[in-house]
């Protein structure tokens, strides 16, 4: 029976989409992999110690975190909403967009900027909204969703789409440890410099995205559509 | 062992040093829940990072295995960090200006140099790409502690407390490059390359990467997790219809990732990004954030298929 192999895929799908602990759903799937497969108990133990061993290198992330906290301790974080503060006279879709674009270069150099809590919410929708009203005067509820809509999406593309620039984002890691225990020669630095291309796509479509918000914001005021 | 595994040994053994002292933290932490469990979970941790290398392989299995347990039961949990007063931080920014940035373009940039330098001048082989990742971290370290003029005391503070931050799950990433490596052991891809050579045409290297790109969106919508689709989908699909068809494997990882980040941006599964942040900037549709995404997601989708095409092969 073939198919029973795929057994452990059916497993991590439904771990992690019903939530259950997350390491313990990927040692589970492993362990069930190998017996169904035919393994010796032994036999499994030993290829998830081996692969265990030579996957060390997905984590190497963590010698980066001393010198982040440090850092952060220092007042990383403050400067990056100092500079976005310094902005002045943007529209709501700019402001967004020069969010998304210091999104993306922190990601791609690992810096933590705290994310929705710590940036999103105290800063960028601040900014973004006091924008519209600067411009529409009040605004309801569906621009004001449309709006904080936008500037947590903006946290999302530039989180997603640049941390693999980074060669020590765990995510890079991840493709090197997966692709060289499949006996693929990968490096982390060509990963990172692959990952380029598509960091910078990112914050275009997001160019694209938060202009066309400025229009879509000014028929809005006008009670033109609603959304 | 060769100078570049004696040199990625002692990193390892370094990262298993700061999951030591986050476990001693727990430890020492009165009021901290579940000290025991937590710090034994460090602890093996630690263990497997300093000398499963030099023991029978098992041992790191069983080690694995308890890892497992001590998460399953909800075992592993946060102590005290020594987190910054805001005050201070302040004062501190404003004293720095925007030097502070100086610590985190170094990390990334003397990586990338360090790396290149390593794959060309023969005398400097010791310094792979993933070495080069550690030279960087402890280089960067140099420069803020010079910078700041910080007391060491921070190294471990801040490094603990970040490292408690990630959590467990911080080593999410090697298990499932592991359960990768069980998978193919087990044969799980050729398994899955049988069912999917159904729906890829002979040769058709285009339609190859829709599939690959697309599934990754796919299970990445339904698991939640970018990370556990790479594993399965790159196993399954990548290697045997695209690099086992000369396709570049660093084009097709790179980009199979962030593709499925693609799933990851119209998912309700990626709770911590679409679900909870919407609760948090009190948004009135719960499903805004996803709402705002999809476009966006679309367009990103299709066009790493075309990066994927066009650079891959």
């Amino acid at each position: 029976m073939e198919i029973l192999k795929l057994i452990g895929v059916l497993i991590v799908v439904i771990g992690f989409a019903l939530k259950f602990d997350t390491i313990a759903t990927v040692v589970v799937a492993g362990v069930v992999t190998g017996l169904v497969a035919g393994m010796t108990p032994m036999a499994i133990l030993e290829t998830l110690g081996a692969s265990f061993i030579t996957n060390r290198t997905a984590t190497l992330f963590v010698l980066t975190l001393p010198c982040i906290g440090i850092c952060e301790r220092f007042g990383l974080k403050e400067k990056a909403i100092d500079f976005i503060r310094s902005i002045k006279n943007a529209t709501t879709g700019r402001v967004i967009l020069i969010y998304q674009a210091i999104r993306t270069l922190a990601a791609a150099f690992s810096v933590r900027l705290g994310g929705h809590p710590q940036f999103v919410r105290p800063v960028v929708v601040p900014m973004a909204e006091g924008a519209a009203m600067a411009k529409y005067g009040q605004i309801d509820d569906n621009v004001s969703d449309t709006i904080r809509g936008a500037s947590a999406a903006a946290e999302n593309y530039g989180n997603f789409y640049a941390q693999n620039c980074f060669m020590g984002a765990s995510g890079t890691l991840l493709i090197v440890s997966t692709l060289t225990s499949q006996g693929l020669d990968v490096t982390a630095l060509q990963i990172a410099q692959w990952s380029i291309p598509i960091a910078v796509i990112s914050v275009l479509v997001g160019a694209w995205r938060n202009l066309t918000l400025d229009a879509k914001l000014e028929k809005m005021a006008k009670g033109g559509t609603k959304s | 062992m060769t100078p570049a595994q004696i040199v990625a040994e002692v990193f390892y053994s370094l990262i298993g040093l700061v999951f030591i002292l986050v476990g001693v933290k727990a430890l020492r932490d009165p009021g901290a829940q579940k000290k025991e469990t937590t710090a034994a979970f460090w602890f093996v941790l630690a263990f497997t990072f300093i000398l499963g290398n030099y023991l029978p392989k098992w041992i790191t299995g069983v080690c694995v295995i308890a890892l497992a347990v001590l998460t399953a039961i909800n075992g592993v949990r946060q102590s005290a960090n020594d987190t910054p007063d805001p005050k201070a931080v302040r004062a501190s920014a404003d004293k720095f200006g925007y030097k502070v940035f100086i610590p985190a373009l170094c990390l990334a940039l003397v990586a990338v140099v360090a790396a290149t330098l390593g794959g060309s001048v023969p005398s400097l082989s010791w310094l792979t790409a993933n070495n080069a990742i550690g030279v960087s971290g402890v280089i960067a370290l140099l420069v803020a502690l010079i910078l700041f003029r910080a007391k060491p005391a921070y190294i471990v503070k801040d490094g603990t407390r970040l490292m408690d931050n990630v959590g467990p799950i911080g080593i999410l990433p090697q298990l499932l490059s592991a359960l990768g490596a069980l998978f193919t052991a087990a044969g799980v891809g050729t398994v899955i390359a049988n069912g999917v050579s159904a729906i890829i045409p002979e040769g058709s290297k285009f339609i190859a990467c829709a599939v690959y790109c697309i599934a990754m969106a796919l299970f990445t919508i339904i698991m939640g997790n970018g990370f556990a689709a790479f594993s399965v989908i790159t196993v399954g699909i990548g290697i045997p219809f695209l690099i086992a068809q000369g396709a570049n494997p660093v084009v097709v990882g790179a980009l199979g990732l962030t593709a499925g980040y693609c799933g990851t941006l119209c998912t309700p599964m990626a709770a911590n990004f679409n679900i909870m942040p919407a609760a948090l900037l009190e948004v009135k549709n719960k499903y805004a954030i996803i709402k705002s995404q999809l476009p966006v997601a679309v367009i990103m989708l299709v066009i790493h298929i075309l990066l994927m095409y066009f650079f891959a092969f």
